[in-house]
């Protein structure tokens, strides 16, 4: 009957106020005792926790945020550029024949754990990646090997400081996919002491060592003082798990964090008027475009990435008849207000995209003229190809925001009113990002919006990786217009395998041409890549492949 | 009472094995592979092919079905296919963020709701009736999201009071020991990070617990009407109680019955993670580990969530249920 007490309900109210009181002051000591913080920390706002902490096996820049701070490769690309510098490796010789690269390795440098950094690391590090029988290699799905290393025959140790790669294959973006972290070298050691959890516990040669990982919401590193380069000058980078751009700005604003990626352009005003926050901008290494089904694809029967004589083209689940004819493609490209869509949807920070890769890039042909937004003109191109009361079609929109794509749905509806006022009826389709990826590589799709942001500052990389016919195989494609140009296909092919920059620049110059004129894209945007800090944090330099370097960040009081 | 709790115990298998079946199915269902997910826009073929075959993926399902059901029944619930950490471990490592977060909103939940229902419900047709009716309709209506950055823009840019997102702040050294954060800095000794901690659960606590008090309020209070027009309330009037006695000694025990089921209903709902809190207030729960891995197709992790959220079901109703008998001694089950 106790329990009907309201006395006995009164007395165990007042032992929790008590208890509560009591602990309270129990603590109050502690407290006060507290040190003041006097360290460099910089807390990082991300919009996602890393899938792994193993360089190798991954393909998020959440990733890589953190790895670049731990690991380091062969060769680097200099501060704010995709020019290769010497980094763990001092120096390097390619043969005469582009197919042997040999590395002299720098003396004295060491892994967080003490072990030596030398051939042996090197090689191991590959070795993992692209041979089956090495006992690591079942750790990891090494998502990037076969797809930009393939051409490597083997990593082969000279002697203690010195190594040589063997390619299958002249490949002339090798140097710069060297550069990226996929290959940066791990510690052995390490790798033997965790074994299948070795990518919870990363241990390289960087400037910062690993600390903690509190899943979906932090990872810690701190200074590595016996980094070989000297000291960082911060002390620790807490990189923080904060996935709404809004809270990410509010906790900046607050104060809580130092800071962060991806602001939503929206808030740019808000941002720039902040005396105690500077935007950081400048040209993304991407495209987004709208990619119109060419109607003709390839199954890779024996998935060698490339189409051979007995793989014949046939019609893409998505064919439309249509988008196979070049005059309806390109009055699709004269129907659309681009400049309207950057300047409102980008909210300015993007540049219109004329060709299908940024600018900057080498080999990029900035003599082609854009398609003028022109109406009566797209009119006039659909009368011409017979179609002179339009069509309906159905415009397929990404369900996520990407770099290239910030808002994929207002786009959408954006693209879809352009092409209502020359009588080409869109219905829009969404689907979630898994299958939407995985039906438009299939050619499902009649017309799509997509985009790619380059892995390694090469030209290869979006062209012959988005526009080559090779690209064209069914259920796998990169190439998701289907154009299967095989003349584009041969000028690419020829790029790849020439190390003279002048002709490399002048095959992807002739191959953007083509593109141009079959119109099988609508290139909408290049995106900026934007950061923020507060204004005590100095000597951030963003970078076109978008990884972060905080090396040369320090903070002022 | 004993057999009925073993029999409701053993009434877990079943439900058990069809969630996961039904899960399992729907996934599998779904388009789209964790393969492609996890090498991105440029895999090929070959690599699909392999991952596929390492995972198991390329086995016809039932047999999928059968090798994870024979390694859940040997406690291996796999490892995620996207972080390679144990299925169990990213479990664990969210689990007891989610049950801090529920237990706090539904703290504030119950406490707000029920004395709010109750001032409703005796002082019916009257101002303070019409504001806390009005309130609940307000909190019901209320987009969570947008509630969260209001508080967060209000207590922590504006006037500074609380933090706005995380779980504790991440300057103070902490050592995690159960994961339930409050605990672990008690059992610390460690003041300033359990003030911290608590500090960092008032916002998220209080946006998730606003629709729950909002439904625990309309509840206490038409319980409370239907109750307060019975014979026997009428009686112990009659007799001469005090109002006062009348309300909280008599009516409030026989209105909580459909209270207590709301608040069950309500807290396993709860406890199964709350994504749009947790994204806001950048908390590190299931609901949004389980949001993740649903779009990156990352199937352990999937049913093993699930598998998680059915237990916490299941396990929450049966305890709503043993409740009514303490409430309603009326109530027994045999």
């Amino acid at each position: 009957m106790g329990r009907n007490n309201p006395n006995n309900m009164k007395a165990g109210v007042l032992a929790i106020v008590v208890c509560g009181i009591l602990i309270a002051v129990s603590f109050s000591g502690c407290v006060q005792n507290n040190p003041p913080a006097v360290q460099k920390i910089l807390i990082f706002g991300s919009a996602g926790d890393a899938d792994k902490l193993d360089p190798a096996d991954v393909t998020d820049q959440e990733s890589t945020a953190r790895t670049d701070s731990i690991f380091e490769g062969l060769v680097e690309f200099k501060s704010g550029g995709t020019e290769i510098q010497p980094c763990l490796a001092t120096g390097w010789n390619i043969s005469a024949d582009g197919k042997n690269i040999t590395f002299d390795l720098r003396h004295g440098v060491k892994f967080h754990d003490g072990t030596d950094f030398n051939a042996s690391a090197v090689v191991f590090s590959f070795d993992r990646q692209y041979n089956a029988s090495n006992p690591y290699h079942q750790y990891g799905e090494w998502p990037y090997w076969s797809y930009m290393f393939s051409d490597i025959l083997s990593v082969n140790k000279i002697n203690d400081y010195k190594v040589k790669i063997v390619l299958n294959n002249t490949n002339a973006a090798m140097m710069t996919s060297l550069a990226m972290f996929t290959v940066s070298i791990v510690s052995p050691t390490n790798a033997a002491k965790w074994g299948a959890d070795a990518f919870k516990h990363p241990c390289g040669t960087g400037p910062f060592k690993f600390v903690e990982w509190v899943k979906d919401d932090h990872i810690t590193v701190e200074a590595n003082k016996e980094y070989w380069r000297g000291a960082p000058k911060l002390d620790k980078i807490i990189y923080r798990v904060i996935k709404d751009p809004s809270a990410r700005l509010l906790a900046i604003q607050a104060g809580e964090i130092q800071g962060m990626e991806f602001p939503d352009p929206a808030s740019f005003a808000q941002i720039t008027a902040n005396t105690n926050l500077q935007l950081l901008t400048q040209p993304g290494m991407n495209v987004g475009y709208i990619a119109m089904n060419n109607g003709y694809g390839y199954n890779d029967t024996n998935k060698n990435g490339a189409r051979d004589p007995n793989e014949p083209w046939v019609k893409t689940p998505g064919y439309f008849a249509p988008f196979t004819n070049r005059s309806v493609r390109q009055a699709v490209n004269y129907a659309i207000n681009k400049s309207s869509i950057v300047k409102n949807l980008y909210k300015g920070t993007a540049i219109v995209a004329k060709n299908g890769m940024p600018p900057f890039m080498l080999g990029y042909n900035d003599a082609i003229v854009d398609y003028p937004y022109n109406p009566t003109k797209a009119k006039e191109l659909l009368t011409e190809a017979g179609y002179p009361n339009g069509f309906n079609t159905t415009l397929w929109v990404m369900p996520v925001s990407r770099p290239y794509m910030f808002d994929p749905t207002k786009i959408g509806e954006a693209i879809q009113s352009y092409l209502e006022a020359v009588n080409i009826h869109v219905t829009i389709y969404q689907i979630d990002w898994a299958t939407y990826l995985a039906k438009t590589q299939a050619g499902e799709h009649p017309m799509c919006l997509l985009g790619w942001t380059g892995d390694n500052g090469d030209p290869d990389n979006f062209m012959n990786v988005l526009y080559g016919a090779n690209q064209c195989n069914l259920g796998i494609a990169g190439n998701v217009a289907f154009y299967n140009n095989t003349h584009v296909q041969d000028l690419l092919t020829s790029a790849i395998q020439t190390y003279n920059t002048t002709q490399r620049a002048n095959y992807y110059k002739q191959a953007q041409v083509i593109i141009h004129d079959d119109a099988p894209f609508v290139y909408l945007a290049h995106a900026n890549q934007n950061l923020v800090f507060t204004k005590n944090v100095k000597g951030f330099v963003l970078n076109p492949t978008a990884r972060y370097f905080f090396y040369p960040v320090d903070m002022t009081t | 009472m004993k057999w009925y709790i073993i029999k409701r115990l053993l009434q877990i298998i079943p439900v058990i094995l069809g969630v996961t079946i039904i899960a399992f199915s729907l996934i599998h269902l779904a388009p789209g592979d964790p393969a492609r997910t996890m090498l991105g826009q440029h895999a090929t073929q070959q690599e699909i092919d392999q991952i596929r075959a390492k995972y198991g993926l390329d086995k016809p399902l039932y047999v999928q079905y059968f090798i994870w059901l024979g390694n859940v029944l040997h406690g291996d619930l796999g490892r995620s296919i996207l972080s390679h950490e144990q299925v169990t471990t990213e479990i664990a490592s969210r689990f007891p963020n989610t049950i801090e977060l529920a237990i706090t909103a539904m703290i504030f939940a119950v406490l707000v709701g029920v004395i709010a229902g109750i001032i409703s419900a005796t002082k019916q047709y009257s101002a303070a009736d019409y504001t806390v009716m009005g309130v609940a309709l307000f909190g019901i209506s209320m987009p969570v999201f947008w509630l969260g950055i209001m508080l967060m823009m209000i207590f922590g840019v504006f006037l500074g009071w609380l933090p706005i997102g995380g779980r504790i702040d991440l300057l103070i050294p902490f050592h995690r020991i159960t994961g339930l954060m409050v605990l672990d800095s008690i059992i610390a000794g460690n003041g300033t990070a359990l003030v911290s901690v608590l500090l960092h659960l008032i916002l998220p606590g209080i946006a998730l617990g606003t629709i729950p008090m909002a439904i625990i309020a309309r509840t206490t209070r038409s319980s409370m009407l239907e109750v307060l027009r019975q014979d026997f309330i009428r009686t112990e009037r009659a007799k001469g109680l005090s109002e006062r006695k009348v309300i909280y000694k008599h009516a409030i025990r026989n209105a909580m019955v459909p209270v207590v089921t709301v608040i069950g209903m309500n807290f396993g709902m709860l406890l199964s993670g709350a994504i749009l809190t947790e994204t806001v207030f950048s908390w590190p729960g299931v609901g949004r580990l389980v949001v993740d891995s649903v779009y990156a197709r990352d199937y352990p992790l999937v049913i093993g969530c699930i598998l998680v959220f059915a237990l916490v079901f299941v396990i929450a109703n049966l305890i709503t249920d043993l409740l009514y008998t303490y409430i309603d001694p009326r109530i027994h089950y045999d």
